[in-house]
């Protein structure tokens, strides 16, 4: 009797795991095969020479990417140069600069932020933010970088805050009795010893909150105005390459536009396996100091 | 020295405000516009709301083909991440033997990072490709949609159920090799009823997160005024990509109105799968912290 119960239920198990792992291998693959192989004809040098320039005017046969490149890069930096410090703040409010009851609420806030759907945070940027930049600065349509800017930061606000939080947490018991004998208050503690010993933490919140926007998509279609172009300043408008996909998807349909979507796909892609080696390598070379 | 301390302090607090005013300016803005549209004619128009349910009567100016179109790309969604996930999940936790479960986690972890509209652009390759050898008449629709949205959230579901499992008191695993179980009937028995609660946490959450993508669906099928599908493989419409339509390029009020109501429909949405995930994960930390 065991033993049938065990081949049975030994039977199935197994195998659909293996099975299951299997897919999900299968699925990543194929994944990067089809970015490969769309990506193929790329590897001719006139074409890549075409799509590598800063001119992007389908109908005048100008289909260079390079303004996503720079629009992605310059959003997600300023992006991460305005959230950044939010959440340090944020974090050491958490962590003794703030009474522990809001503290708990803050990040119970902070974690309810996930949840909130990316399209509504553009939707309500498209409606608040942008008639407020329109007013406040008197030029263009209030669709721009730093209307889009503004939006990624709060995007990826989260993301940052839960990370600083998990390493502040990892930190906290190792220095708070060092920090009551030497009778530090909760600035001093924070200042000169968790955020000094937290360094890696702090890139891989870093890495991780850069890999977020430079991979979404709503917040810079929605508000950053969808130009071609490399803004001049934070109020004119940029492109960046997720945009990029979704509009060209939607609208063109001659080859070289179709291959312009596959070279910021592959583009993206390269750069998120990047980010994640990072996030890989600060983890372990973490877990062997520690 | 002492002001740098007050500063810092200060800086804390204007911080700590920041997202706390974001976050209930959000909310009570959506609530002022769009509590006034709320109804059964923002979802149903003029048609009688059994009639569009039950009878799949058309709905002309309402939201309900984009609710229904959420609602079945979540399922599809669900359909294939869900089995694929726990299974995966199981396997990367207790069978974590060879070098297939490094290149697996590796993948995984790629997986989970990579952008939704990567994920888009794949569904849209495949199509490409189905069209210039297997299919000619191939499109994007529904099913689509489903299946690249489960491949978007099943890292999710792999990683809850690896971390429910793995966040288990080994006494369990001791009590099954006790009770002369095989590592199968142990899953079966023993750890899969424990970890029910972290599992089903990250059922509600990837649920979540398949219901408000937008760049998948957008390059997958998703278009406006298509009505409800006529079937897996036929376009449809869905109530993020309802939101961002109206959000660039609505005509009149009404549509506006709706475009409110929609947003707040989703928000309710996905605040009450986050209010319910969070919960069980809680109720499942407290269950085995204690013993």
């Amino acid at each position: 009797m065991h033993r049938t119960a065990d081949r049975r239920t030994g039977s199935v198990w197994l195998p659909a795991c293996r099975f299951s792992a299997a897919v999900t291998g299968a699925a990543v693959l194929a994944i990067l095969l089809f970015l490969l192989w769309f990506s193929l004809p790329l590897l001719d040098a006139d074409t890549l020479s075409k799509l590598l320039s800063w001119e992007w005017r389908p109908f005048q046969g100008g289909f260079g990417i390079l303004p996503m490149v720079a629009g992605s890069l310059l959003l997600s930096l300023s992006a991460l140069l305005l959230a950044f410090p939010v959440s340090v703040g944020i974090c050491c409010f958490a962590h003794g600069m703030g009474p522990s009851g809001p503290a708990a609420y803050l990040l119970r806030l902070v974690k309810f932020m996930t949840s909130v759907p990316t399209v509504v945070y553009g939707f309500v940027g498209v409606f608040v933010l942008v008639p407020l930049l329109r007013e406040a600065f008197r030029s263009g349509s209030g669709f721009c970088w730093l209307a889009a800017a503004v939006g990624l930061a709060v995007l990826i606000l989260p993301t940052i805050v839960l990370m600083l939080h998990s390493q502040f947490m990892l930190i906290e018991p190792q220095v708070t009795l060092t920090a009551a004998a030497l009778g530090m208050s909760p600035a001093q503690r924070l200042l000169h010893l968790v955020i000094p010993i937290s360094g890696r933490g702090f890139a891989a919140a870093l890495v991780l909150g850069f890999g977020r926007a430079l991979g979404d998509t709503m917040i810079p279609l929605m508000l950053a105005g969808n130009a071609a172009q490399v803004p001049g300043s934070l109020l004119e408008s940029l492109r960046t390459m997720t945009a990029h996909i979704a509009l060209v998807v939607a609208t063109d349909s001659q080859s070289l536009a179709y291959l312009s979507l596959f070279a910021c796909g592959l583009i993206l892609f390269l750069s998120t396996t990047l980010v994640n080696l990072g996030l890989q390598l600060l983890k372990r070379s973490g877990e062997d100091n520690g | 020295m002492k002001t740098r301390y007050r500063l810092f302090s200060l800086f804390c607090w204007a911080c700590a405000l920041l997202p706390a005013i974001g976050v209930i300016g959000l909310v009570v803005f959506l609530l002022r516009q769009g509590w006034g549209g709320l109804g059964l004619e923002l979802f149903f128009g003029d048609t009688p709301p059994l009639d569009a349910i039950f009878r799949f009567a058309p709905v002309w100016d309402g939201i309900w083909p984009a609710c229904f179109g959420t609602l079945a790309v979540t399922a599809l969604a669900a359909l294939t991440a869900i089995p694929l996930g726990l299974f995966c999940g199981i396997y990367l936790n207790e069978f974590p033997r060879g070098r297939f479960s490094g290149i697996l986690d590796f993948c995984v972890n790629l997986l989970a990072g990579m952008p939704s509209i990567l994920m888009g652009l794949f569904g849209f390759a495949l199509i490409l490709f189905l069209r210039h050898t297997l299919a000619p008449e191939a499109g994007t629709g529904l099913l689509l949609s489903g299946f690249c949205m489960g491949l978007l959230v099943l890292p999710y579901m792999i990683k809850s159920t690896q971390s429910s499992l793995g966040g288990l008191p080994e006494d369990l695993r001791l009590m099954g090799a006790g009770l002369g179980f095989s590592q199968s009937q142990t899953i079966r028995y023993i750890l899969l009823p424990s970890a029910g609660r972290g599992i089903m946490s990250g059922v509600v959450l990837s649920i979540g997160r398949a219901a408000e993508d937008t760049a998948v669906i957008m390059l997958t099928g998703a278009v406006a005024n298509a009505g409800l599908p006529r079937g897996l493989f036929d376009n449809y419409e869905a109530l993020p990509f309802f939101i961002y339509t109206v959000a660039a390029e609505y005509q009149s009020p009404e549509e506006l109105q709706h475009g409110f109501g929609a947003a707040l429909v989703l928000l309710a949405l996905t605040m009450g799968l986050f209010l319910a995930a969070h919960g069980l994960h809680h109720a499942m930390e407290k269950r085995w912290k204690r013993g």
